[in-house]
């Protein structure tokens, strides 16, 4: 209880909770908007469009998706690869790297937190970027053109050296008396130390791995290589295209009408979103305690 | 205990001794840990930034960026001389500063009644307003469909039954202002607010505990107290706006508006820009020199806003 709640008078509770209830249902309703989409009869949706309620209920959409499987679980593979390499890799270069700008008798700490911070300042942009990866690093159509380029963030780093910072300096002296070496002091007592902070940023960067789109849409053209977002974009795009060129589909022979493809679309969103959507609130305290322990300020 | 006092002197004494021999040979191996980092960065942020020669060459994939020519200037030249510059520029400032202005307030005046309630409460709205951080901009770009598809589309379906007329969303620039800061809002206050709540949970009970023995109302005590107090974060995070004032968020500008060229004046930022000089019309050079004119402005900006910030009140600053 924060001291300051019990003063409050009934009526003003209650209008800061209507606030709170208009607030949720306008977060809430696309959700529910878009499930709801998902589920109604293709036909029924061309007649009286997307609502809340499905006017006529129907599976049909997720069957077609789940009868041919192939796509999306390739998709889901290759996001699991992604966000999971990435992740651990990405905790692991960021920890070691917040650590050594944490120890305050590191000689060359001053210039290493330079070195680091500066890159927040400025970037030579996208187009250097893209010639890098593509040009010197050949990783066009590689998972690492998703991975590498956000396994490093100064800003976690800064959050990282904020928490390592306050572990007190005489645990690591008396490791040192006790004849530990550097790395074996790191691994050995400061990673697990550390737990809380790692927890907080794995989560962070892992669901920046599983949103991942933008690196995807540059760099991927391999259609065995597409990530769940980026499979989306795709669907998205080819659908518009389908439909902007009833020529084309007449020429294939295909009957669009046969395919639910309003309501599949929309079923696809939601076996793409959904798994993180009901993970999250699960690991919503860490986040809270992860912003309250890492401070802004270095 | 005496024994053992004087043991962990001695030990001191002897370690700033042995120090300097212990310390190097630590130092290395604290070098070793920060290595895969140090490289890391050195690749992918300083190549890159030296990559920016690119933007007074021009760029030949075959030739690569030695074997380029020089033109000197002639890149920004063209940029410049084109009206898309002044427009990408102008969106790119307005709807950051307008976003800053719309979220900061917003998710103040959520954070400050969230801290009204309960706790038990305020941990269930903010699960709730959490939900849209972590989902991506392209399943946005579907929820935006949803509602503003020419025919199924639920907004188009409600004005349609109160007798209202259709409206081609997708090819009418003027309410994208309006639908972006309401996407980008819709994504954003969660976090937002709760860096504010944190901020003001963190404020000493105290400040509170005397305010209301004086006789302050609610109000009175969320300006006198709660504001000043937040005023540091507030300034941190408006520092950080400033200096990514000539960087936008590519997600909302190009997904939720569904890269509709209709709409490029009004919604079209210098991301968007560089990206589709870069992947669309191939001309890499020109896109080299939108992100270096793009980055050089924004680290202008940061240092400036923080030179500012420190004058008035050193505290405040980012470093």
């Amino acid at each position: 209880m924060n001291p300051t709640a019990s003063t409050r008078s009934r009526t003003g509770n209650a209008v800061i909770h209507s606030v709170f209830l208009l607030l949720s249902i306008a977060i809430v309703a696309p959700f529910l908007l878009i499930v709801s989409v998902s589920l109604t009869d293709e036909k029924a949706l061309t007649t009286f469009g997307y609502s809340f309620f499905p006017s006529r209920f129907s599976l049909i959409a997720y069957d077609f998706i789940l009868r041919t499987p192939g796509v999306l679980l390739r998709a889901y593979g290759n996001t699991i690869l992604i966000t999971v390499t990435g992740t651990l890799l990405s905790l692991l270069i960021t920890s070691m790297a917040a650590y050594t700008i944490s120890r305050r008798d590191y000689k060359w700490r001053t210039a290493l937190t330079i070195y680091i911070f500066f890159t927040m300042l400025f970037s030579g942009g996208l187009v250097p970027f893209y010639i890098l990866m593509t040009q010197y690093l050949h990783l066009k159509d590689s998972l690492w053109a998703i991975i590498l380029p956000g396994m490093l963030s100064p800003f976690y780093v800064l959050i990282m050296k904020g928490f390592m910072g306050k572990i007190p300096y005489e645990l690591i002296e008396s490791a040192k008396v006790d004849g530990a070496r550097e790395w074996r002091i790191f691994f050995r007592m400061i990673l697990p130390l550390s737990t809380p902070a790692l927890a907080t940023l794995g989560l962070f960067i892992g669901f920046n791995y599983w949103n991942e789109w933008f690196n995807a849409l540059l760099f991927i053209d391999n259609d065995k290589l597409v990530p769940l977002q980026l499979l989306l974009v795709r669907i998205m795009n080819t659908l518009d295209f389908l439909r902007n060129n009833s020529e084309f589909i007449q020429s294939l022979g295909l009957d669009m009408s046969q395919l639910p493809n309003e309501s599949m679309r929309m079923a696809l969103v939601i076996l793409v979103a959904g798994p993180m959507m009901f993970v999250f609130p699960f690991f919503q305290k860490y986040f809270v305690q992860g912003i309250t322990v890492g401070s802004l300020k270095g | 205990m005496r024994q053992s006092e004087a043991v962990t002197r001695f030990a001191a004494a002897e370690g700033k001794k042995r120090s300097r021999r212990k310390f190097r040979s630590g130092d290395k191996e604290l070098t070793f840990l920060a290595l895969p980092a140090v490289i890391y960065i050195f690749i992918f942020s300083y190549l890159t930034m030296f990559g920016v020669i690119i933007a007074f060459k021009n760029y030949r994939y075959d030739k690569g960026i030695w074997g380029s020519e020089w033109v000197g200037l002639d890149n920004f030249k063209f940029f410049f001389l084109t009206e898309k510059a002044l427009i990408v520029t102008r969106n790119t400032v307005l709807y950051n500063v307008w976003f800053w202005i719309v979220t900061t307030f917003c998710a103040l005046l959520v954070a400050i009644l969230l801290n009204e309630i309960s706790r038990k409460w305020s941990k269930y709205y903010q699960t709730v307003m959490f939900l849209p951080t972590f989902v991506s901009w392209v399943v946005i770009m579907y929820l935006a469909q949803i509602f503003l598809h020419h025919d199924y589309g639920f907004v188009n379906r409600l004005l349609g039954s109160i007798g209202g007329e259709r409206v081609r969303w997708y090819l009418e620039p003027a309410y994208w202002p309006m639908i972006l800061t309401l996407a980008h809002l819709w994504k954003s206050i969660g976090f937002s607010a709760l860096v504010y709540y944190a901020g003001i949970v963190a404020i000493d009970p105290s400040y509170y505990e005397a305010a209301r023995m004086d006789g302050a109302t609610r109000f009175q005590m969320v300006r006198k107290i709660t504001i000043p107090m937040l005023a540091p974060l507030i300034t941190i995070l408006l520092i950080m706006t400033i200096g990514s004032m000539f960087r936008g968020d590519f997600g909302l500008h190009f997904f939720v508006s569904g890269n509709s060229p209709l709409l490029y004046n009004t919604v079209d930022i210098i991301d968007t820009f560089v990206y589709r000089a870069l992947s669309v019309s191939g001309d890499i050079s020109m896109a080299a020199a939108v992100g270096l004119y793009q980055s050089l402005v924004g680290f202008v900006l940061v240092v400036a806003a923080n030179y500012t910030v420190r004058k008035i009140n050193e505290e405040n600053s980012l470093w």
